[in-house]
């Protein structure tokens, strides 16, 4: 078990974070190592360069669209809170969730947020939909070469098919919901280790 | 085990078990015996022919059981339902138990019985050499601070309880009258307590519960050695000594030793490790020993580390993790596949042979004595206080560890805490006159390895099926379910990795930087340290594959006629002018099995009249995505298996991942750094490039036949890019068209994807595209241009070629990555545009050409078939790959 000598309060902005995210006092600390681990020229961010550099990353077909949900709206790089916020997507719905003040937003680990993170990494133009086209970018990331152009597109168009209710061809966040109601998102999208 | 120390005795089981093997059990066929008269007949003059048994013995003995514990195997497995529920270690001990009845039946002696020597000295090393050189080190250490707490705390837990609890009830009078001390009693603790990485590996692998959970209860029992070793010790000699004598300097003695024995036995295997690095380093010109030197100089550190009374199986554990590296990035491939498959074969054939033994040895009626209570609490102890310990252990490790262990873990830990034949080997060690009751302890010994491996062997698998259903509906998920649900995992994985899961990661960028600085330098080869940029060798392989695959597809459809049958410019659906990503990375062999038949357009046209059809659609296209969605990381990723070397699917998945990866990287990185001077990285890459450069401009510069038009493919994956400019042979000879492989484009692609809505080359990494739509606005011209004559006649202009330039002319700073150069070069079509930019597309198809030089021979063969769509349904190829 690594060493832990440094506290919590080197975090910046310790607090707000926690609210925001849910991470427990210990966890954040953990990414924080992990954050400047990865933030190998000290720069108190992360760049693409810096997150790509995880070999794991280079193998996982959806490695590289996952980096980009780092850094929204073109920006170049990610500072902690930014990253634990993407991070907090992961983290597991609390057993707790009786009372939960209804002002405050939806934590960013419900259902919803979860599906909608997936959702965005398919949605590249952001109109709020899922073309075709971007299904089947999606989809040839993750299928072997073996498939070809033609099962792709015609798993493509089925896909799409499968979901679009309102028949534009397309699939919204709404119909992308409803596809997967009888998924269990809330496990299948959590880590557990991030508590 | 063969103890043949009195050749006599020794005829009667080898007959036995002859006759077993031959004629299938007919064991009174001795009379055949006294045939070869040979040993006690008249020796006069020379024979011809003289029969000298006892010369051979002894090897042909260990031959003969060898090939007996493999034929066992063979049968098992011919029996797919058997293996998988009954793990092969219980079936093996079965076998044992069989064979040990025939042997004694036919000789009244246990001849065969596994002696410590034999385990210690020849069976358990490749055992735990295999464990350590195929140990998945990032897991390991990763998790070593859990591994070290169970191994440690865990087994002196066990040892302690175990001992002390025996002896507790021993005192209330329920064993009756036996002659034992507390301090026997501990010994027989500390050699049943601890956990053993034979019967772990065996059982372990066919239950395939996840790799961290693997790792703990492997690496445990790896590392729990020392302590057991200790513990042995230290008990033995305090026995000897006799209870009173023992002083508390002693038992000090017996924890420095303990720190000794393992803190040194991990020292030999790095010191051997290193050694064997370093020698390795230097085999090039002796290639075929290569394998030889990682076998000897494990074994040299285990039989060290055994002479210095170190924990040798740490020794050897450790040799094979730190050499794992360097070894393999230093010997050839042939080496590193023998070494791998010859390392499989004794640690697969020494565990063969040990449960085997371990049933055979258990038919001597001579050790058994039985003491119901002492066999039945001995059985619980170790099970409850496994348990509690591993539930103690794990809260407290739980609050540092950051991947928590929960109940349904610690359920399978404490069950899997199996007893081996370490155990056995360590009792029947023990010197009878100093332990009186040494016969009890073996026969307990014998009852715990029985029981834990047959009986919890037996049932762990069914438990950790049991535990893990959640998942208990069973209906075939719908279309986007999968596919979402698949993304799904990837996503955590990329998480996972992103948060760094598993700790550590300071520590690990540290050492690796160590690594890299120092330790690399000294061990590992020239050659090897450059080659160890895994995108060039990935990259390369893969081109390698792709000709491969390209002249094996030709093989197969038995001519190219495929590709200019008049209706492939129907089927072949690849979307070649829009610059997607994918069609980025299409690759020859990718190209030609986007072929698909006829039959798949049809029924498409058909679906959109015919609903019906939908349903043996939707069959495929689950089919499909099952076969072929790439598969999660940890789903996939094999951690240590005795029996099976890495698939090589997952490799490939892998590879083919990476390349996608590292494509679409460099495309952005060229359009990203556009202008940044280039950094360190890049200009290490820029080397490679040129090493890789002059690897391919080696091949003769083939001639294309360009005379044929109907072969104008148009290759317009843009391969990654590795050449580099001022190095760029000159291939302007071929400019029109020397490999154009012309992809036609369907109109219905055309229209699907109006090539500006991703305009760019790479549409996932929005930033990348700092000059806007240039690629998208240079491409779309000759779309149409190209469009009606997917057959034209002439080679295909460099217009098909133009594109790729435009789009790679930002990459170089030098050679005017302006704006316009892309359509000003378009607008002179004929024009051999002799700039950086064009040659380095021609350099760039200098990666195909080994393809294409193939090219002639397989036209020649095409020209032997009947052109057109006759031959070879492509469905039925496509059936082939993908049995549905």
């Amino acid at each position: 078990m690594g060493s832990r000598s440094s506290h919590a309060a080197l975090i910046p902005d310790v607090e707000n974070i926690r609210r925001e995210t849910g991470f427990s006092q210990a966890s954040l600390l953990r990414l924080y190592h992990r954050f400047r681990a990865l933030d190998r020229s000290k720069k108190g961010y992360l760049s693409r360069a810096d997150l790509q550099q995880i070999g794991a990353l280079a193998v996982n077909p959806l490695g590289d669209r996952i980096i980009d949900s780092f850094f929204p709206d073109g920006s170049q790089r990610v500072d902690f809170s930014g990253f634990v916020r993407v991070l907090a997507h992961f983290r597991p719905i609390d057993d707790d969730t009786g009372v939960r003040d209804p002002k405050q937003p939806e934590p960013l680990n419900s259902r919803t947020n979860k599906l909608r993170f997936a959702f965005q990494l398919y949605d590249l133009d952001q109109d709020g939909k899922i073309s075709r086209h971007e299904m089947l970018q999606v989809l040839r990331l993750m299928v072997g070469v073996q498939v070809t152009e033609e099962q792709l597109e015609s798993i493509t168009d089925r896909t799409v098919q499968e979901a679009d209710e309102d028949g534009d061809g397309a699939v919204s966040f709404l119909e992308f919901t409803k596809s997967l109601e009888k998924m269990d998102i809330e496990q299948k999208m959590s880590i557990r280790i991030l508590k | 085990m063969w103890r043949g120390e009195s050749p006599g005795p020794s005829w009667g089981p080898l007959l036995a078990l002859v006759l077993v093997l031959t004629l299938g059990g007919l064991p009174r066929v001795r009379g055949f015996e006294e045939e070869p008269g040979g040993a006690h007949g008249a020796s006069q003059g020379f024979q011809v022919v003289t029969f000298k048994w006892h010369h051979v013995q002894d090897p042909y003995i260990i031959a003969l059981w060898i090939l007996v514990a493999s034929l066992a195997k063979i049968v098992f497995h011919l029996s797919h339902k058997v293996t998988s529920v009954v793990p092969e270690s219980a079936l093996l001990i079965v076998l044992g138990l069989v064979l040990g009845g025939i042997v004694w039946a036919a000789d009244h002696i246990a001849s065969f019985t596994l002696t410590p020597t034999v385990f210690f000295f020849y069976l358990l090393p490749p055992i735990v050499l295999d464990a350590g050189y195929f140990m998945p080190n990032r897991l390991f250490f990763g998790n070593l601070g859990t591994i070290l707490l169970y191994a440690v705390i865990g087994t002196v837990w066990n040892a302690a309880t175990t001992g002390l609890s025996l002896y507790g009830v021993f005192l209330s009078g329920l064993m009756g009258e036996l002659k034992i001390g507390l301090l026997d009693f501990l010994l027989f603790g500390s050699l049943i307590a601890a956990v053993d990485p034979v019967a772990v590996l065996a059982v372990f692998e066919e239950v395939h519960v996840n790799e961290v959970l693997f790792i703990i209860v492997f690496g445990e029992s790896l590392l729990n050695d020392a302590v057991t070793v200790v513990l042995y010790n230290v008990f033995e000699s305090f026995v000897t000594l006799g209870g009173d004598e023992v002083t508390g300097v002693d038992c000090v003695k017996g924890i420095v030793s303990f720190f000794v024995v393992s803190l040194g036995g991990t020292l030999v295997g790095v010191v051997f490790a290193f050694l064997l690095s370093l020698v390795t380093r230097f085999t090039k010109h002796v290639r075929i020993i290569e394998p030889g030197f990682v076998f000897v100089i494990s074994y040299l550190s285990y039989l060290t580390s055994e002479m210095l009374s170190l924990s040798a199986i740490l020794a050897i554990t450790f040799c094979g993790i730190c050499c794992q590296k360097y070894v393999k990035a230093n010997i050839s491939e042939q080496s590193a596949t023998t070494v791998r498959y010859t390392m499989k074969m004794l640690a697969s054939g020494a565990e063969t042979i040990i449960f085997m033994f371990l049933g055979i040895s258990a038919v001597d009626p001579l050790i058994w004595t039985w003491n119901t209570a002492f066999v039945l609490l001995t059985l619980v102890f170790i099970s409850v206080y496994r348990a509690i310990g591993v539930v103690l252990q794990t809260w407290i490790l739980n609050r540092y560890r950051m991947v928590q262990l929960e109940p349904i873990d610690q359920v399978v830990m404490s069950y899997g805490g199996l007893r081996g034949a370490v155990a056995y080997a360590l009792v029947v060690l023990l010197d009878e006159n100093k332990v009186k009751e040494k016969n009890l302890f073996v026969s307990t010994t014998i009852i715990v390895v029985f029981f834990t491996v047959i009986f919890q062997g037996l049932t762990i698998k069914p438990l950790v099926q049991w535990l893990k259903v959640k998942r208990s509906e069973q209906r075939e998920p719908k279309l986007n379910e999968k596919l979402h649900g698949r993304a799904f995992d990837h996503i955590l994985s990329a998480i996972e990795d992103i948060s760094g899961q598993i700790g550590h990661n300071y520590l690990r960028d540290k050492w690796s930087n160590f690594d890299r600085k120092f330790l690399s330098k000294v061990l590992m080869r020239r050659s090897a340290q450059k080659s160890r940029d895994r995108i060039l060798n990935v990259f390369h392989e893969l081109n390698l594959k792709d000709a491969i695959s390209y002249v094996a597809e030709g093989e197969r459809r038995g001519s190219l006629a495929f590709i200019r049958s008049p209706s492939t410019d129907n089927m072949v659906n690849v979307d070649f002018s829009t610059p997607r990503p994918s069609t980025v990375e299409a690759s020859v062999s990718y190209l030609l099995r986007e072929n698909v038949s006829a039959v798949c357009l049809d029924m498409q046209s058909l679906e959109q009249r015919r609903r019906s059809i939908r349903d043996t659609e939707d069959m495929v296209t689950h089919h499909t995505l099952q076969q072929y969605l790439y598969k999660p990381r940890q789903e996939y990723k094999h951690l240590y298996s005795r029996h099976e070397l890495t698939p090589n699917e997952n490799e490939k998945q892998d590879k083919e991942i990476f390349h996608r990866t590292m494509r679409k990287r460099l495309e952005s990185f060229k359009s990203a750094k556009l202008g940044i001077n280039q950094n360190k990285k890049a200009a290490k890459l820029y080397k490679r490039e040129r090493a890789q450069k002059r690897r391919n401009s080696s091949i003769p510069n083939g001639k294309l036949p360009v005379e044929s038009p109907v072969h104008n493919f148009t290759i317009k994956e843009k391969d990654l890019e590795l050449s580099d400019p001022e190095e760029a042979p000159d291939y302007e000879a071929e400019t029109s068209g020397g490999i154009e492989f012309l992809a036609s484009v369907t109109k219905d692609t055309a229209s699907d994807s109006p090539a500006g809505d991703t305009g760019s080359d790479t549409p996932l990494i929005g930033h990348s595209s700092p000059r806007g739509g240039s690629p998208a606005v240079s491409q779309q011209p000759p779309l149409p241009a190209r469009l009606p004559r997917p057959h034209a006649p002439s080679p295909a202009p460099p217009e098909n070629a133009a594109p790729v330039p435009a789009a790679r002319s930002s990459r170089e700073p030098g050679a005017g990555p302006t704006q316009g150069a892309g359509p000003e070069r378009r607008a002179l079509p004929g024009a051999h545009a002799r700039s950086a930019a064009a040659r380095r597309v021609h350099s760039r198809r200098s990666f195909q050409r080994p393809r294409a030089r193939r090219r002639p021979a397989l036209l020649k063969l095409a020209s032997l078939q009947p052109p057109g769509p006759a031959e070879l349904p492509p469905h039925a190829l496509e059936q082939e790959e993908t049995p549905l």
